[in-house]
């Protein structure tokens, strides 16, 4: 009855037209359901097909392209030496290795910031709390991510509010030290590692939270109800029933915060050391240079990396948990 | 599912602690923006000016840029409108084979990384023998838009029941007729939602549109340009707190129109 009830109540009145091409190929097509059907998905399958898949096309075939290095110029001529130079330059491995730490030490950061967060949502946030969690997650999510960067590049300036808050706890050594060590540190926090690493997981900690908080919620109160009554206390109810089922949830939320990771070409621009990323080498490869071909090869690693996670994330059940 | 039990104080330490870390960077870039000092960062703020809003906007290149977004934002707004409509509706009531390809094929531009859209269409430009513009930039922001229409709206066909669309027509009503006066009313709210979603990503997207806008200027990416001039530090603080306005705002409508339904808009970006 709750459809009844969002209806207009007072509904226009509406003269039925009698006879007319219209009626007729309207009565018509609302006979052969599937003939409507494939009208109405005409427009988005054509504009996928040609647009996104076309795309898609045209990545792979260029990445079959020749580029000529003398005249920087791209021709219709087909070689695997784009492929070779992926699999046999030494540096590319860095590259991709760079890459893969950060995402995994991002995923499994956030999942840890994330839980407590979605497992409140879920599982404590009745009435006005639960709206308010649910926009006060959202509203980091959607505000602007080139502008949400920005603010973290000012934040971690040097004489910043990060450097400001830190002398004033009086641990300015302590940053030092951290500083100071081999691939976490750098110059400073906003060239070095840990910075880069701060501004990821902030950036993708949303993509994290939604779909723990989902999985939680989605556990019938009476598995918890009857853990209690076997005997089970709050912390084996939780160990026991509660984190395995919330397993799915981190691996959702793992494929965002891994997968956004591998592609992002504009945090490793402006935070952290030098040291290429999968983006930003397949972001200098089309730019600065034009080898269109060589970027077009390269995207075929994210591509190949994201492929294999989502598989391991099916088996896992994680797409129940989208 | 919820406890009877008080949450630990740790918990709700980790959680408030956790809200805090996510709305500290927006709380910032809105101090920022009205801040005195010219050329860093230092903190405490030196002092309280409204003085850069009037100099961000005698900036001619910005406003352009301005106005580039919102044309764009526009246009794959309503594209994807059509199209996420049309899509929700035939996929929501029947199971028919490739159904589920349908679905991952929708999802894709926003499941694959960014730059794997952006590249995958400045190659397909580039063989088209296109220039990017205008039109390049709409195509490939209303690529990823479509899902957001048609994740809020089949959420909502799928708890419209389908005897309404038959009631309509045993009562003498046309397609269009049912379509205006039945099923528009049901999912208007929905298509909103969606809609204003859409604009939000639009809006706000760079990296696809850094492949597909040539010398053309969004918003973002005039931002990102300016990151790299230092001397206009103060109209960058300023024009940044708008975009994240511009941004987190439409949150709040998308959440009003959709919310006490079981997908609540925006909860998927």
């Amino acid at each position: 009855m709750t459809m009844a009830a969002t209806l207009p109540v007072t509904a226009p009145v509406v003269t039925a037209r009698k006879g007319g091409p219209l009626r007729a190929v309207s009565s018509f097509l609302y006979r052969r359901s599937t003939l409507y059907l494939l009208l109405l998905l005409t427009p988005p399958l054509l504009w996928f097909g040609v647009v996104y898949l076309g795309s898609l096309l045209a990545l792979l075939s260029q990445s079959f392209y020749t580029f000529d290095d003398f005249t920087m110029g791209v021709t219709p001529d087909f070689t695997l030496a784009n492929y070779k130079a992926l699999f046999t330059d030494a540096a590319n491995y860095d590259i991709v290795l760079r890459t893969l730490g950060m995402a995994a030490c991002v995923s499994i950061a956030s999942a840890i910031l994330a839980f407590p967060i979605a497992y409140y949502m879920a599982r404590y946030a009745t009435g006005w709390r639960k709206g308010f969690f649910y926009v006060a997650v959202m509203l980091p999510m959607w505000a602007s991510y080139i502008v949400k960067v920005y603010s973290w590049t000012v934040i971690l300036a040097k004489g910043g509010i990060v450097y400001w808050m830190i002398g004033k706890l009086g641990l300015t050594h302590a940053l030092e030290a951290v500083l100071a060590l081999p691939v976490v540190g750098g110059n400073s926090l906003s060239t070095s590692n840990l910075g880069r690493f701060l501004v990821f997981t902030y950036i993708w900690l949303p993509f994290m939270i939604l779909p723990i908080q989902a999985s939680i919620e989605r556990i019938p109160a009476n598995l918890l109800q009857a853990s209690a009554d076997l005997g089970a206390r709050p912390q084996q109810t939780f160990r026991t029933v509660i984190l395995p089922l919330a397993i799915p949830g981190v691996v959702a939320g793992s494929i965002f915060t891994f997968s956004l990771t591998l592609g992002d070409f504009i945090i490793p621009q402006l935070v952290g050391p030098s040291g290429l990323f999968i983006g930003t080498m397949v972001y200098t490869m089309q730019g600065s240079i034009g080898n269109i071909p060589m970027a077009a090869a390269f995207t075929v690693v994210p591509v190949v990396i994201i492929g294999v996670y989502l598989a391991i994330a099916k088996r896992l059940g994680a797409f129940d948990a989208l | 599912m919820h406890s009877e039990q008080k949450p630990s104080l740790l918990l709700k330490l980790a959680a408030w602690g956790g809200l805090v870390f996510l709305h500290f960077p927006i709380f910032v870039v809105v101090l920022y923006a009205f801040n005195t000092e010219e050329s860093a960062f230092s903190f405490p703020l030196q002092g309280f000016t409204l003085h850069w809003f009037a100099d961000a906007f005698g900036r001619q290149d910005m406003l352009s840029a301005v106005w580039l977004s919102v044309k764009v934002a526009t246009m794959a707004t309503i594209l994807a409108m059509v199209l996420g409509t049309l899509a929700a509706g035939a996929l929501y009531r029947k199971d028919f084979f490739g159904k589920e390809s349908i679905t991952l094929m929708l999802i894709l531009p926003i499941a694959l990384p960014g730059i794997i859209t952006g590249i995958a269409l400045l190659s397909a430009i580039k063989m088209a023998n296109l220039d990017p513009n205008f039109w390049t930039i709409a195509i490939g922001h209303a690529t990823f838009c479509v899902v957001i229409v048609y994740n809020n709206v089949i959420a909502r066909f799928r708890r419209t029941s389908f005897s309404l669309i038959e009631a309509s027509m045993d009562l003498g009503a046309d397609g269009w007729q049912t379509f205006r006066y039945v099923v528009l009313p049901q999912i208007a709210t929905a298509l909103l939602a969606g809609a204003i979603l859409a604009f939000a990503l639009s809006f706000d997207e760079i990296i696809v549109t850094t492949f597909t806008a040539g010398q053309e200027r969004t918003l973002p990416i005039w931002l990102l340009n300016q990151l790299g001039r230092p001397r206009d530090v103060p109209i960058t603080n300023v024009v940044a707190m708008m975009i994240m306005l511009m941004t987190a705002i439409p949150i709040f409508g998308a959440w009003y129109l959709t919310r006490g339904t079981e997908n609540t808009a925006g909860a998927s970006k």
